[in-house]
């Protein structure tokens, strides 16, 4: 075991699989040399090689739809978009053809690929710098979502998104890269992809959240003390979900609060809703409810605080879904 | 070299065959043995074949909408002939003749403009990608084919065709570039078909030839009568040589002309005129190519009858075999979405099974 921050646990994922697997490269914009704008790749071009770790051109298509090319070719590349908002022009690489590969060419052409991102905000940053997108990617048959929410599972995850033969969106959530540590195995170890964690089990009400906004809900339990027993689950894979999870515990609370930094409409919130409406209906106590970010762009730093979900609100969003009659 | 020997800025263009099939480029005639020869142009009548037979088809109601092909032949025929069995094809949508050549079966062509994704799944060891419908996106393909073929030490080849108006997509610089950065061992191939649609190559770009975009990317380019196979193969010949031996990657403009609609719900006669589709006409690749191989004493008419017959045959036994080809299953068409479906997937399409079965039982109780 050695402690590690999740950042840490991303690049001791990635040296791993390097070191393990021949055929997985990485790269991405100022990727290789620097290590990434965060340093998550820092030091593995040093040590697997300028052919294997490498900087690429400022060209997000290029990007991906190499890594399609590279993929089809016996390869298994994992790619780095900057930030998750200067994702769109790879986004077409992604959606018409990274998802479908296998199912145009009836499983000839299989894409172990995965596209790593920093996302989210809360971090000051320029605009195009603090989407969460998980939404769109969600919506694609073909692509899978991952969220980690902790060093341990940054790990696991990312290994399991290396291996799978599938392509895997990664979502980094910056905000978290340094914000604590966590002891992580050093040997290799995998997370399941389309599982849930329960961090908390609690019999009043459910709640559901991921990535960065998993600690501010945290905190918010924390605050609410022994009034209100809470399960909390981590969903950490967006894509494919793992409503069954979220369905049989709203069975035995009879609520659901789903939180998430995304914006309202059409996020990850009224799918989770939706499907326990389908699942758990006749065991709801209260109307399954969301708590989000406005449908708003994310504005500047200056303005952000209006925009971003915090730990307080969260409070105050369980207590009225758990105390409704 | 070739390619130090016509500058596209100076509307130098690359021909072997006049229209005559003669050849009137001595030195650069390519030496091709007498059997691929005749396989070339084997290859260059049935897709011509194949292509005429599926427009009636479609006439008929029974092939959907398709992109064919005439005219292009020797564009695509002509390079697949100087690949090895390794080299990958990296095609847009209307490459059906590099196909054939390049190991596609009809069945497998037939079969997916006829709707069915089964059609793409080529044979084993066969390194064709599928039909890539969105324009220009390919390219980028090509690069991570060849980038892989660089990283692993194998000496394959990634050969991709793009169209004069794939040129004007930002997808095209950023795969011919990524080429150019890493040196990779790809061959662009630009099919200047005069057209995108409706729209004429001169709305494609300001710059005078496509070939000379090459120059930008700091690769060599070139500018070829596409309707020449000869010269085709030629260029293609010397642009894999050049990649297999680690000197980059290399940009082909075919200049050759879509005899036929875009797509069979296209309607040609809106946007171009007959006298511009008949000086076509007179550029033949079937005819120069046929001629060539006449003048050699390698073809003659009585071998061409036969072959018409025999293949205007294979060509209906074949589309008579895809009629009768199963539909995808509903298995079919969910359990490539993943390796693995997941959970709720695996629901969904128990419950279209279902209401299938109930359907077909006639039933709704």
């Amino acid at each position: 075991m050695a402690t590690m921050t999740l950042l840490k646990a991303i690049n001791n994922a990635l040296d791993q699989q390097l070191n393990n697997d021949k055929s997985v490269v990485l790269y991405g914009e100022d990727a290789g040399f620097e290590g990434g704008v965060f340093r998550v790749t820092a030091g593995l071009q040093k040590t697997h090689g300028k052919d294997r770790v490498f900087d690429t051109p400022i060209s997000e298509a290029g990007i991906i739809g190499t890594a399609i090319g590279m993929a089809s070719n016996g390869m298994r590349p994992v790619t780095e978009i900057q930030f998750s908002g200067f994702m769109f022009p790879g986004f077409n690489q992604m959606a018409v053809h990274m998802a479908r590969m296998r199912n145009r060419s009836r499983g000839k052409y299989n894409l172990p690929i995965v596209v790593r991102m920093p996302y989210g905000g809360g971090v000051r940053a320029l605009e195009h710098h603090s989407e969460s997108l998980e939404t769109l990617f969600a919506h694609i048959p073909g692509l899978k979502l991952v969220i980690p929410s902790t060093p341990y599972d940054a790990k696991g995850l990312m290994t399991a998104a290396i291996k799978d033969n599938d392509p895997v969106i990664y979502f980094e959530p910056k905000k978290i890269y340094r914000a604590f540590k966590q002891e992580v195995p050093e040997e290799e170890y995998e997370v399941e992809i389309g599982k849930a964690r329960t961090v908390q089990e609690g019999s009043d009400i459910t709640v559901v959240s991921w990535g960065a906004m998993l600690h501010e809900t945290m905190k918010a339990i924390k605050e609410l003390g022994d009034d209100i027993s809470v399960e909390l689950i981590d969903l950490r894979t967006i894509a494919p979900m793992d409503s069954d999870a979220v369905v049989e515990s709203v069975k035995k609370t009879g609520r659901l609060l789903v939180v998430h930094e995304a914006v309202k409409t059409l996020g990850i919130g009224s799918e989770l809703i939706s499907r326990v409406n389908e699942g758990a209906f006749f065991h709801l106590e209260a109307q399954p409810t969301r708590l989000t970010s406005p449908d708003i762009t994310v504005p500047l730093p200056k303005g952000e605080r209006h925009h971003i979900v915090d730990a307080p609100r969260i409070k105050q969003e369980i207590e009225k879904v758990a105390y409704f009659e | 070299m070739l390619f130090d020997q016509y500058d596209p800025l100076k509307g130098e263009m690359f021909t072997v065959l006049d229209k005559d099939g003669k050849v009137v480029n001595k030195d650069y005639e390519p030496s091709i043995d007498d059997e691929t020869l005749v396989h070339m142009y084997k290859t260059m009548q049935l897709a011509r074949i194949a292509d005429i037979k599926a427009l009636q088809y479609q006439r008929q109601g029974r092939m959907l909408t398709f992109a064919p092909v005439q005219g292009q032949e020797a564009s695509q025929v002509g390079p697949m002939a100087a690949t090895e069995q390794k080299d990958w094809l990296v095609p847009a949508f209307r490459e059906a003749a590099a196909m054939l050549y390049k190991g596609a079966t009809l069945y497998q062509n037939y079969l997916y403009w006829y709707g069915n994704e089964l059609g793409s799944q080529y044979d084993e060891g066969v390194n064709i990608m599928p039909v890539n419908v969105p324009i220009g996106s390919q390219i980028n393909h090509a690069a991570g084919v060849a980038h892989a073929a660089k990283i692993k030490g194998t000496d394959e080849v990634a050969i991709t065709y793009i169209g004069d108006g794939g040129t004007s997509n930002g997808e095209f610089h950023e795969g011919v570039n990524w080429g150019g950065v890493y040196d990779l061992p790809m061959v662009t191939i630009i099919q200047n078909n005069q057209y995108a649609i409706s729209t004429p190559r001169s709305q494609a770009t300001r710059a005078k030839t496509l070939a000379q975009k090459a120059h930008a990317y700091g690769i060599p380019g070139i500018q070829v009568d596409g309707n020449d196979a000869l010269a085709m193969y030629a260029a293609t010949s010397e642009a894999v040589k050049r990649a297999r031996n680690g000197e980059g990657p290399t940009l082909i403009e075919a200049v050759t002309y879509r005899m036929g609609p875009h797509t069979t719900s296209d309607d040609p006669t809106i946007y171009r005129s007959e006298e511009e589709v008949n000086e076509w006409r007179e550029k033949d690749p079937l005819t120069r190519f046929y001629k060539y191989l006449a003048n050699r004493k390698l073809w003659n008419k009585e071998k061409d009858d036969a072959l018409q017959e025999e293949l205007k045959k294979f060509v209906a036994d074949t589309f008579k075999q895809v009629e009768n080809a199963p539909h995808p299953t509903l298995d079919e068409v969910f359990d490539y979405t993943y390796e693995t479906l997941p959970e709720d997937l695996k629901r969904q399409k128990e419950a279209i099974r279902a209401y299938q079965e109930q359907q077909e039982s006639g039933g709704d109780e």
